[in-house]
């Protein structure tokens, strides 16, 4: 798994590469953390779309980064969804919440 | 032709065999010809009762995690059996959003996501003596 991390204006945005199950989470977490907690940034957009696989530990990931954003008041966008995503964010209800859009650049005009 | 075939495999309780286990049980699957939306299901819910073997069943400390398949004609069996603390109540482990570890970000998912993306499972598990989980797919319903 591997995590690039890029900031445009206020927003910052993660490109998951690889695969997202419990044992890679809590390092996700982690440096996706850091890197909010850094000045100026208050969105976070989660690029999927080199996700090879992910099951119900990136639920838990999302959601705990959805409250973050919340507590920073920003908002959260997630990208390049397949099809098995698509699945786990609808069964776990995130699709509600948090908007699911085809890319980034979309997502950088919403937030 | 009918096909029979089984596999076993055990292994460490660490979080590192969480992508071993669903890769190896992908790999002998696939001789059943799965569609790509099929082998990721059973991929999702192996690591589902993986990681809950580790994370619940042996509390992430060390335990061996034993996998047995069986391939009958179009069909996989998947029984995952850890010896760890075991589930007080089943019933409530496998409602939706329900956890146990409410401080580590879990999503209390993981068993409906089992039930969601296998044709069957059954959670057979007693405090004390371990959790076995029983799953099975049937392959090729949608385009036989």
């Amino acid at each position: 798994m591997a995590l690039q991390l890029e900031k445009r204006d206020r927003s910052l945005i993660a490109f998951i590469d690889g695969e997202l199950d419990h044992h890679c989470a809590a390092s996700i977490r982690e440096t996706l953390d850091s890197a909010y907690q850094q000045a100026q940034i208050k969105n976070l957009i989660l690029d999927f779309s080199k996700l090879t696989f992910m099951d119900s530990s990136g639920i838990g990931v999302i959601i705990g980064r959805y409250k973050m954003v919340q507590a920073g008041k920003g908002k959260m966008l997630i990208t390049g969804i397949s099809a098995n995503v698509l699945r786990l964010l609808t069964l776990s209800g995130i699709h509600k919440i948090i908007p699911i859009v085809n890319n980034v650049e979309t997502a950088l005009k919403t937030v | 032709m009918s096909v029979h075939n089984e596999m076993k495999v055990e292994f460490l309780s660490k979080s590192a065999n969480e992508a071993f286990a669903r890769v190896t049980v992908a790999a002998f699957i696939s001789q059943l010809d799965p569609n790509i939306e099929e082998l990721s299901d059973v991929k999702t819910a192996v690591s589902e009762a993986v990681t809950n073997a580790i994370i619940h069943g042996y509390q992430n400390s060390n335990g061996i995690v034993r996998i047995a398949c069986t391939l009958t004609d179009k069909t996989a069996e998947i029984i995952i059996h850890d010896d760890g603390q075991g589930i007080e109540n089943i019933g409530q482990a496998r409602q939706p959003l329900f956890t146990s570890s409410k401080n580590d970000e879990r999503s209390g998912m993981g068993f409906t996501v089992m039930e969601t993306f296998m044709d069957e499972l059954t959670v057979m598990s007693e405090p004390g003596a371990g959790t076995t989980i029983r799953m099975v797919k049937h392959f090729g319903t949608l385009n036989a």
